[in-house]
Parts: structure tokens; C-alpha cells; sequence
């Protein structure tokens, strides 16, 4: 099992076995590089943790510790973990700061605890086996362990192709479920619990926080430099990825206040220029003076590296945006980093996503439907498409226009995205068809709704991202797996639960003023960043989909696994209108979002069954 | 308006939109963007095959949903450039 994820602790391996429980460990060293080896135990030896991630106040945590008496014997953050639950019992979970997945046994309780990150960065999956339950980092080892046979959950399939990941607890593979995000899932006996210990919580609609903007942004400015400041604690070298959006190099700007001399930035271009930031990363590593590396990636390079893209990512995707990642990850590793800071999060955390602003638009429009002009804001949303005069008023309104009749309902704002991505189902099989009963965006809904209703339209929209495309897809697809599959460990200020906490209160009006996204962010890096940084135009990463594989000599494994007979045998798919989605791409300029997604759906897919279902190729 | 035209119009559609010979797959009435059936790309992609397939040029003012958006609103809008031409 544990040799099955190599790649997330090359570092040297760890087992603790006794009656009711066996841990393992890969371990990826970077604080206590000497002295860490895991699992790790309390005093009497009767807690032990098989941990993967960082909690960054462990500095702190292991003071207060002391002052009560407890005896560590590392110097890592992990033996902090065993002590404060001897202190403090499932309650220790909420003084950790920090991103983490661990099982922790209990034997004079005999129970076994599965924690995850509050925010979702670090994975953790777990699968009822006979007698208990196995768990791992990655599908991979349950897979391994011989407990878990690799099939499609049709159900998270559907997810996927609706949200973009299937919703916690559900994973692609069938019996397989992860903790969710801020969540303890306790085994006692046979007992199986789980319990949210955390959740992003925003105040009800008229509730948020009316202090001035200045007061708002010195509270920013002091938490994002602690955020950033706990995030420097290893003992191996730190460096930052570099987008050149304003996330990132908000992030670099505060690093760089810190490691003057020695702050690595790592960037990624792309031959086609309309989708490469390079410019921009120039532009802030020069003005900001870091020593920085930069990786081209060509269509070719996405072709190339997708299977094992897919076999790291554990599920289909319907965009090949994570395989750039994949190669950043790999160039941040040959520079000899380890650890590397990013901005994920920021856009989710502080009001930066183009959703936000159409929901906002929807609403305004909502009021009066019949309005022209109102749909007609949506234009200002996005700058950087080929707007041509098909994108008239009037089209906007059949794209946008959709759930416009109930702007009260709780997932309004995801409606227009969430029904663009369903059309990728149009290549379904009629038998993946007949195991898909219900409807993906019905049950969200439901789960959702009681939650959601007191909130404001702003906040409702930021709670779905929280609750979908950040953790199932962000920080999994293109965040954790792609660092991991080159030993490299991400960390996420922006992620800090005290940061989320903070915005989460704030008037929506003060993350985004009209439709300018962050505002709050950017007034208070004003004057720390170049202009440009702060004015531009937000540029959604993204990387050539389709394109990718119909360029040059494409690898072998396209064709193979596209073919009538494989596509049939897998049989999620329609193997004529595969056909005819090949044929068409093969002779299109401008390939549709739709056709784009639903070819990189269906060949992600299929590497995916090849892979984990089929066993092909070595997981 | 012939049938010719209204069917090499709906063959269009369902071989690059639904990827299928199944005629039943579209009502002649039914709104593509209404069904999801073409996103913005898409309908630039119509206006392609209107221009180069069919030989009729499409001006600005005229790429609104009500000649564009199905296949009997595509072959009327047709005909009648077609006749006025």
C-alpha cells in the first residue's frame, strides 16, 4: 500500500502494527529532517498518527504543551498532534492551523479517527472492508491493499461531469468515500461516524461586518502576514509559484518582505500565446527581484505527460489544466525546492471569480427580466474571450438566462455553468445512462439548501465554491496531486482558516465593489505591486484543451484508446459519436468549450478505466 | 423553403452539435441554445456554415436567436436572403 504512493514521501517509509490497527507512512521530510520518522506516538504509546501535511502553529502548540508538562522526543509538528489529543480529546482538531490528513488510533479507546484540513488541501480516502476500514492518501493503496477493487461509481461519474469532482464524501471509484473537507470520521468498533468540525461560515444576509475599508484592510494586511510568515516554518528551502495574476504576486510581495535574498519564483508559459501569462510573471519577478525559473509547455508536453497526469489525479478531468501543473511541480523539484507557497484560494476566499460577478449580474437582471441592458453587463465579464457580435444581448440571455424566473434558489448562481459542463453527457453510453438515476444538481440542492437559504446571494455563490470546484477539483486535480507527483509540497495562505473567517464576515460589497473583483485585496496592496498587476484584467488559467492532441504526432495511446473497440469495451461512452467528436476536431479551428471538454471528458476517462479498472498500465 | 435546405441544415446540426444520424435527436422547432445543443463558439460555427455551405452572408444585425436559433428558423432566414438576393 504504502509503496503504491512513493511519490508523496520518497523520503523514507514507517509502519505501526498492533491488534485493531495498522498504520503506514511515507514520509516527505521537511521539518525534523532527521529525527521525524513516523508513525509517531504519545508517552505511553497509546496514541498513535500516521500524518501527511503541516499544522504551522506547532511552534506554538508545543509551548503551551510543555508549559502542562508534556515530553516530546522530535521536533516535529506531528508529536504536537498525539499530545494535544491526550489534552484535549476530538477537541484538539480546532487549534490546528495548518493542512493535514491523518489517522490517529486510540488504543486504550480503541477507536480510530480519519481527520482532514478544514479547507480540503491535503486528500484522505477510506473504504468499509471487512472488518473495518482501510484508508490511504490516494485511491492508489486501497487499491493496492487488495481490499478494494477498482470500478466507476456511475453517480460520482455524473458529479464530475456536472461539478467538475464529485461531492465529498464521494469519489469516482465505487465504495470508495474521502473525509470531506473539516471533517473527523470516527471508527469505533464497527461504527462508523462523521462529524464537520469546521465549515465556512458567513453571517446571515444582513449581518456582515460595517467597519470603514481601512479598518478592514489593516486587518487583511496582519493576517495575511502571519498566514504567510507560519508558512515559511521548514527546514528545507521555500519558494513561491508566480502566475502573474494579482494572488500570487501579492504572495511573492510578502515573501519576498522576508526572504530578501533567496525567494525561487516558478512559472509556467505556454506556446499559445492567447492563453501564456509570461509577460506579466517577468514583470513582477523583476520588480520584486526574485531568483526565478520558468518551464515552456507545448501541446506536445500536455499529450505527452496526460496519462500520468490522470494516473496522479485519480479521476477523469474535463480540462488538461492540471498537466501544466504537473510540469511546474517537476521544475520547482529539479531546482532542489521542496516547498513551494501559492494563491490558490485567494478568488474563492476574498472575491475573484468571474461567477461571482455573473451571479451578481443575474440577480441585478433577475429584478427585471425583460430588461436588454441589464443581461448586456455580462459583456464586462469576459474581456479576454473573442467577443464578436453573435455574443449579442440576446444570446447572452439564452446563456445566462437560465433559473432566471427563481432567483431565490439556492444554487442560482452555478446554474448556467453547472448546465454548460452537463452537455458533456451527451457522449454517454445509453448504459452509463441507465445506472444514473436523479439528478446531480437535485441533490446538491437538497444537501445544501438549509444551509444556504439565510445567506446572501454573494455568499451563497462563494459556498458552492467552497463546497465543489475548490476542494474536488482545484486543490486536488490541479493543486495536491500535481505537487505530489513530484514530491513537492504546496501551502496555501490564502487557505488559513483564520483568513477565511475574516472574509467570510465581510460585506459582499467589500470583496467585490460592482464587479470589481478583490477589491479589498487590491486597496490594500496598493503601492506594493506594479500598477499593471493591479489593473489587469483577472486571466483564468488555462491550457490548451483538444488542441493538445491533434497536433503533430500525437502519442499512440490517443488513437488506441478513442478507438470504436476500446471506447465500446470500456463502454461509458457512445463510440460513434466519439467518432464523430474526433472527426470534427480533427478538421476545427476553434474547437467549442463544449467539444474541448467533452474531448478531454472522454479521453481522461478512458485513460482512467485503462489505468485503475483495467490495470494497463502500472498505477 | 425547401426540404433539401431545411434537411442539409438539421444534417449540419446533428452531425457537429449531437453527433448522431438519428433525425429524431431534433424537433425542427427546438431552440439550440434554449437545449444546449450550441454555446457561443458554436453559433459562430453556424454562421460558418451558413456562409460557406450555403453561400448566404450573415450581417451583424441579423445573428439574433430569431434567425439563428433551430433549424426552421435557420432555413427561413435562408430562403428569404436567398430570394431577396
Amino acid at each position: 500500500m504504502i509503496a503504491a504512493i512513493g511519490h508523496r514521501g520518497p523520503d523514507g517509509t514507517g509502519f505501526h502494527i498492533e491488534p485493531g490497527v495498522a498504520l503506514g507512512h511515507a514520509r516527505l521530510s521537511i521539518i525534523d529532517l532527521g529525527g521525524g520518522a513516523q508513525p509517531i506516538h504519545n508517552t505511553d504509546e497509546t496514541v498513535w498518527i500516521s500524518y501527511n501535511g503541516e499544522v504551522f502553529n506547532y511552534v506554538e502548540l508545543r509551548q503551551w504543551l510543555e508549559e502542562r508538562g508534556h515530553k516530546f522526543y522530535t521536533h516535529t509538528d506531528t508529536e504536537v498532534i498525539v499530545h494535544l489529543y491526550d489534552e484535549l480529546g476530538d477537541e484538539f482538531v480546532h487549534e490546528l492551523n495548518g493542512q493535514f490528513a491523518f489517522a490517529l488510533w486510540d488504543r486504550k479507546r480503541r477507536r480510530l479517527l480519519l481527520v482532514r484540513d478544514r479547507a480540503g488541501i491535503l486528500p484522505l480516502y477510506y473504504a468499509r472492508v471487512a472488518g473495518g476500514v482501510a484508508f490511504g492518501s490516494e485511491v492508489k493503496t486501497l487499491i493496492a491493499s487488495g481490499l478494494v477493487t477498482a470500478a466507476m461509481d456511475p453517480v460520482g461519474l455524473d458529479e464530475l461531469m456536472t461539478f467538475w469532482a464529485p461531492v465529498a464524501p464521494r469519489t469516482v471509484f465505487k465504495g470508495v468515500s474521502q473525509v470531506a473537507p473539516g471533517e473527523m470520521v470516527v471508527l469505533e468498533g464497527d461504527k462508523l461516524t462523521r462529524r464537520q468540525y469546521w465549515d465556512w461560515d458567513f453571517p446571515g444576509a444582513t449581518a456582515h461586518r460595517r467597519e470603514s475599508q481601512g479598518v478592514l484592510e489593516e486587518e487583511l494586511r496582519s493576517i495575511l502576514a502571519s498566514a504567510t510568515e507560519i508558512r515559511l516554518r521548514a527546514d528545507v528551502p521555500v519558494g513561491a509559484y508566480l502566475s502573474g495574476g494579482l494572488d500570487s504576486s501579492t504572495l511573492v510581495a510578502l515573501l519576498k518582505e522576508r526572504l530578501p535574498d533567496t525567494l525561487e519564483t516558478f512559472s509556467i508559459g505556454f506556446d499559445d500565446a492567447g492563453l501564456d501569462e509570461s509577460a506579466h510573471q517577468r514583470t513582477v519577478a523583476e520588480y520584486l527581484k526574485t531568483h526565478h525559473h520558468h518551464v515552456q509547455c507545448s501541446r506536445a508536453d500536455i499529450a505527452s505527460v496526460f496519462p500520468s497526469t490522470i494516473r496522479h489525479g485519480e479521476m477523469p478531468v474535463l480540462r488538461t489544466a492540471p498537466a501544466p501543473m504537473q510540469l511546474l511541480s517537476g521544475l520547482v523539484r529539479r531546482s532542489d525546492v521542496k516547498v513551494v507557497l501559492t494563491g490558490e484560494g485567494a478568488d474563492e476566499v476574498l472575491g475573484g471569480y468571474d461567477i461571482f460577478k455573473e451571479s451578481k449580474v443575474r440577480q441585478f437582471w433577475a429584478e427585471q427580466p425583460e430588461s436588454t441592458w441589464r443581461p448586456a453587463l455580462l459583456k464586462r465579464l469576459y474581456p479576454y474571450l473573442d467577443l464578436t457580435s453573435a455574443q449579442s444581448s440576446a444570446y447572452l440571455k439564452e446563456f445566462f438566462g437560465i433559473g432566471l424566473a427563481n432567483p431565490e434558489d439556492p444554487v442560482f448562481s452555478h446554474l448556467p455553468r453547472w448546465a454548460t459542463t452537463a452537455q458533456v453527457k451527451l457522449f454517454w453510453s445509453d448504459g452509463l445512462r441507465a445506472q444514473v438515476q436523479g439528478s446531480a444538481v437535485e441533490r446538491l440542492r437538497d444537501s445544501l439548501a438549509e444551509k444556504m437559504k439565510p445567506l446572501a446571494p454573494f455568499n451563497r455563490s462563494e459556498y458552492l465554491e467552497a463546497k465543489t470546484l475548490l476542494p474536488g477539483y482545484l486543490l486536488a486535480s490541479q493543486g495536491d496531486r500535481m505537487l505530489m507527483a513530484n514530491s513537492v509540497e504546496g501551502r496555501f495562505p490564502f487557505l488559513d482558516h483564520r483568513l477565511i473567517a475574516f472574509a467570510n464576515q465581510l460585506r459582499p460589497n467589500a470583496k467585490m465593489r460592482v464587479l470589481r473583483e478583490k477589491h479589498l485585496l487590491k486597496e490594500t496592496m496598493r503601492g506594493r505591486l506594479p500598477e499593471s498587476i493591479l489593473k489587469r484584467y483577472k486571466q483564468p488559467y488555462r491550457a490548451p484543451d483538444a488542441a493538445a492532441f491533434f497536433e503533430g504526432n500525437a502519442p499512440d495511446y490517443v488513437a488506441d484508446l478513442l478507438s470504436e473497440s476500446r471506447v465500446r469495451s470500456f463502454g461509458y461512452f457512445d463510440a460513434q459519436k466519439v467518432n464523430r467528436l474526433v472527426a470534427k476536431l480533427r478538421k476545427s479551428q476553434v474547437p467549442s468549450a463544449r467539444d474541448n471538454m467533452a474531448f478531454v471528458g472522454v479521453l481522461s476517462t478512458q485513460l482512467w478505466h485503462a489505468q485503475f479498472v483495467a490495470g494497463e498500465q502500472p498505477l | 423553403m425547401s426540404d433539401a435546405l431545411r434537411d442539409q441544415i438539421r444534417d449540419f446540426i446533428l452531425e457537429n452539435y449531437l453527433f448522431t444520424s438519428d433525425t429524431a435527436a431534433i424537433g425542427l422547432d427546438d431552440s439550440l441554445l434554449g437545449r444546449g445543443i450550441v454555446d457561443s463558439t458554436g453559433m459562430l460555427e453556424i454562421i460558418f456554415f451558413i456562409e460557406e455551405q450555403l453561400g448566404v452572408k450573415v450581417k451583424d444585425e441579423e445573428m439574433i436567436p430569431d434567425n439563428l436559433d433551430g433549424v426552421n428558423k435557420i432555413a427561413n432566414f435562408v430562403s428569404s436572403k436567398r430570394q431577396a438576393a
